[in-house]
């Protein structure tokens, strides 16, 4: 398997222009002669399809949505981080990066990283020019806030929706681009396999989604921002349909997948409220700016809140971490959160639950402040758990919410299928094995405005794809496996729901390969995930027929790859001897418990190569070197 | 708490549909609207039933793809809530409650309560944008813009898109829908120089889907989720009009 990074030689700052210059054009002329086909509308998707018909490629664009502007990037909540230093506050294109190689605990790829930093600026330049509303000062300036894992403030925001304003200035770009035909459009469909022809990714296998036609589409390169692989655990703050289909059938077609035990737990979500519960609601980061997090220091505190006085509670993030204090990075907050609740320390039902108090903020800067600041996110809470977080504290605990891992791509953002790209989420490369807050967004339009755009066009200029049509033999054969495994979820008849296998596995995963991960319970996920699947595969009942809209039917084929990821999940982690980041192994911790990393035996990525059904996926190493930021255990006291 | 439901079921676009009876008992207040559907549909399939097909994703009132008419209003009774976001505790224990899926000429459905709303994304098509390519954008901070304006223009650009003004509307009008993005670009520096044009080819792709005219009932803003102004559709009246007077002056249009 050939994992060579492709990263240019030079100096780090030079790297991308370099690269840029040295990479070969199509002729504007050729262009629209070829087909891209884009998977996903999400912030990579959507600007990447748009960015490439600006350019003249000829784009084919697929989301199961019914509208491309409902992909999952439309709920992130914070912000995005750009190195503008408008704040005049020490920050720059270096401190980003340094920021983001650290808060990765130093398992990405530093040239990458370098490039993202670099790219921040122009996009937020070019969503200004689309009109996308951020939050302004009275001056007319642009605002800005802070978020975890950073000293300075570089965060751009529209109030608390700032995923959907990017996303909407997105999809109105790949709007504006349907209506000059250069891109098409087919929502509701979903990808269902990839189509490899002579060692390249030359199409994709799709369900209509309203008639259940199963079809195929060629094109000479695929493109996947398809998202992350978080809903496995069945509860996370994903959308409810978000799903690693696209990305597994890739993997099972010769795609490595990278890091896939890296997931981010997100600190500041609200708790659980019952067994029937569905998803997981994510309350933004950004409330750790006013917010303080604390406990009771005596456990099972039975009093309300407010009736527990200063000298009683226990501010944890604050006295162990006084430098940062309350904007830690997420996997140091989420796991402190845990100790506490582990401890008896925790509140609310089931004490599985920490304080997020505003008390001293509203006190401070005065109630219409902090509405103006998190008013939304404050009304968002109430109307879920019916308290009024002015009143009394939020209470919060972690969640699912982003993975770093995913599929391996180059410097070119191409995985080790040629012709097949793979950007934002789905793709594994920028956030090592912890995402900072506000990062997502950043690296999803880089890779769909800025990066992409640039290297599918060396890739089709040097690779110069055969002509190809969806009567060849390849495609045919993987419309055929598509569906004689549709007809085989529904010929199971069988006694359980999908939902209910879903659950089970979140549920075993959440407890062996969640927050914290040891060598015995990975060991006992791996043996009961297989017969977790062979039940699924036996027993699960999916109703209805395959030629109409069938909502069991979308979820029966996401879980059955679920039931696979999950698997390659554990055996990644169980591989990992060391924490680091998202992936923390109780085995390997400092006295005080932090990650302790192995830099010695550990410093690569682990690229997983598929190797058939029942057959255990095969480990390649990427190995990865740090020249300018210098390894250090990560600390944030 | 229990509550009785009674549900729009039809199998296919063209098929008949009719409501159907179900008996939702164990439901607790803290749980979703869409979390007790997902509780019976649950056992629906167990029953060897076809589950209830209804539009979600994100479930927390962002993405815009839920979209049920509940007792005969758009998101049901909270006020600027989604269906998602939406909670037994709203109901009363024993209520019978009515659901049926977005009602306009311009959504067919699809299947129960699933409807296409397509025609929302040809409108955006028509304008619904700043017609700017990627790259060569200025800096951000080139052109202050005032702290108010941006203010107005965020609060019609929080438009989930969900089309509950349309299914609200006496009309089926996506007057709401359309003015709310003519606003949010409009009242932004960068949206000036396809304003009036903008304004004109929008208001023609509603009218040339199925969608009403606008007869000022105000349904729309009170439906909406995200409680998004009927001020906009004056302002986008005004820009239409003012649209066609730029347009015949300088010949464009
Ligand atoms: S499901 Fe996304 S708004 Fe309701």
């Amino acid at each position: 398997m050939d994992l060579r990074s492709r990263v240019p030689a030079g100096p780090i700052e030079q790297k991308w222009d370099k690269h840029r210059f040295e990479m070969k054009l199509v002729n504007p002329a050729n262009k629209r002669k070829y087909t891209v086909i884009v998977v996903g509308t999400g912030l990579a998707g959507g600007s990447a399809a748009a960015t490439l018909s600006e350019l003249g490629y000829n784009v084919k664009c697929f989301c199961f949505q019914d509208s491309p502007r409902r992909a999952h990037s439309i709920a992130a909540q914070g912000g995005i981080n750009a190195a503008k230093n408008y704040q005049n506050d020490g920050d720059s294109i270096y401190r980003l990066f340094y920021d983001t190689v650290k808060g990765g605990d130093y398992r990405s790829r530093e040239a990458n990283v370098y490039r993202l930093a670099q790219i921040s600026v122009n996009i937020i330049d070019q969503c200004v020019a689309q009109g996308v509303p951020f939050a302004r000062e009275y001056g007319g300036l642009l605002a800005n806030r802070s978020f975890g894992g950073a000293q300075v403030s570089r965060t751009f925001y529209a109030r608390g929706q700032t995923g959907q304003q990017l996303l909407l200035g997105a999809y109105q770009a790949l709007e504006k681009e349907i209506q000059r035909g250069g891109v098409t459009m087919y929502p509701r469909t979903e990808m269902l396999d990839l189509v490899v022809v002579n060692g390249q990714a030359r199409g994709i296998v799709v369900r209509d989604m309203v008639t259940g036609e199963i079809s195929s589409h060629a094109g000479d390169a695929v493109v996947l921002g398809t998202g992350g692989y978080g809903n496995v655990f069945y509860l996370s703050t994903n959308a409810k349909g978000s799903n690693a289909t696209a990305i597994w059938r890739a993997h099972r077609r010769g795609a490595a997948f990278a890091n896939p035990c890296y997931t981010q737990i997100h600190p500041t979500c609200i708790p659980v409220s019952g067994s029937y519960q569905s998803k997981l609601t994510l309350m933004s980061e950004s409330l750790r700016n006013d917010g303080r997090v604390w406990v009771p220091k005596q456990q099972g505190d039975p009093r309300p809140p407010n009736q527990i006085p200063e000298a009683e509670r226990d501010y944890y993030l604050e006295r162990r971490y006084p430098s940062f204090g309350n904007l830690v990075p997420r996997d140091v907050a989420s796991r402190a959160a845990k100790e506490q609740c582990d401890g008896g320390h925790g509140v609310g039902p089931g004490g599985y639950g920490v304080y997020l108090d505003f008390a001293e903020a509203i006190g401070r800067l005065g109630e219409a402040t902090i509405r103006e600041r998190y008013g939304n996110l404050f009304e968002m809470y109430e109307r879920i758990t019916d308290e009024d977080p002015y009143q009394v504290p939020m209470r919060i605990y972690p969640a699912v919410h982003y993975t770093m891992g995913g599929l391996w791509v180059d410097y070119n953002l191409m995985s080790t299928i040629p012709g097949l790209h793979v950007i934002g989420e789905a793709n594994f490369s920028d956030h090592g094995a912890n995402r900072l807050g506000a990062s997502a967004l950043m690296q999803g339009l880089a890779d769909g405005y800025f990066v992409l755009p640039y290297t599918i066009g060396d890739y089709l200029a040097t690779a110069r794809p055969a002509p190809v049509t969806t009567s060849q033999r390849e495609f045919a054969e993987a419309e055929a496996a598509t569906r004689e495994r549709t007809a085989r979820m529904l010929a199971i008849g069988g006694s359980r729901t999908v939902d209910s296998f879903h659950r089970e596995l979140g549920q075993l995963l959440w407890d062996k390969c969640g927050m914290a991960r040891n060598a015995a319970g990975l060991r006992e996920a791996l043996a009961r995930i297989p017969e977790l699947r062979e039940a699924f595969w036996r027993d699960v009942n999916v109703p209805g027929s395959h030629a109409e809209l069938n909502q069991a039917l979308e979820k029966a084929g996401r879980v059955a790859d679920f039931l696979e990821l999950a698997e390659l999940m554990c055996r990644d982690a169980l591989h990992r001897e060391e924490s680091c980041g998202g992936h923390f192994r109780e085995e390997h911790q400092t006295p005080d418990g932090e990650a302790l990393r192995d830099d010695e035996h550990f410093a690569y990525v682990a690229a997983w190569e598929y190797a058939g059904e029942d057959r255990e996926a095969v480990l390649h190493r990427e190995p990865l070197d740090f020249e300018y930021v210098h390894l250090a255990q990560r600390s944030y006291k | 708490m229990k509550v009785t439901l009674r549900v729009w079921r039809q199998r296919g676009p063209g098929a008949p549909g009719r409501l159907e009876r179900y008996e939702a008992d164990d439901v607790s207040p803290e749980m979703s609207f869409l979390e007790m559907l997902d509780v019976v549909n649950e056992k629906l399939i167990a029953a060897g039933d076809l589950p209830i097909a209804f539009d979600h994703d994100c479930r927390e009132g962002i993405c815009g793809s839920c979209s049920l008419m509940i007792d005969g209003v758009a998101h049901g009774p909270m006020q600027g809530t989604a269906t998602c976001q939406l909670h037994m505790r709203s109901f009363a224990d024993g209520a019978e409650i009515v659901v049926e899926p977005w009602r306009a000429r311009a959504f067919p459905v699809i299947r129960d309560l699933v409807v296409d709303r397509s025609a929302l994304d040809r409108i955006i098509q028509a304008g619904g944008y700043v017609s700017v390519d990627t790259g060569g954008a200025p800096d951000g901070n080139a052109i202050p813009i005032a702290k108010a304006a941006v203010e107005r223009a965020m609060d019609a650009a929080q438009c989930i898109g969900c089309g509950a003004c349309v299914a609200a509307c006496p009309n089926g009008s996506a007057s709401l829908f359309t003015a709310a993005k003519i606003s949010h670009l409009g009242l932004l520096p960068q949206g000036q120089p396809e304003r009036y044009r903008r304004a004109l080819r929008m208001v023609a792709q509603m009218d040339a889907e199925s969608f009403g005219g606008c007869s000022w009932f105000g349904e729309c803003q009170e439906a909406c989720p995200k409680e998004i102004s009927i001020d906009t559709i004056t302002r986008m009246n005004a820009d239409f009009i003012r649209g066609g007077t730029v347009a015949r002056a300088d010949g464009s249009r």
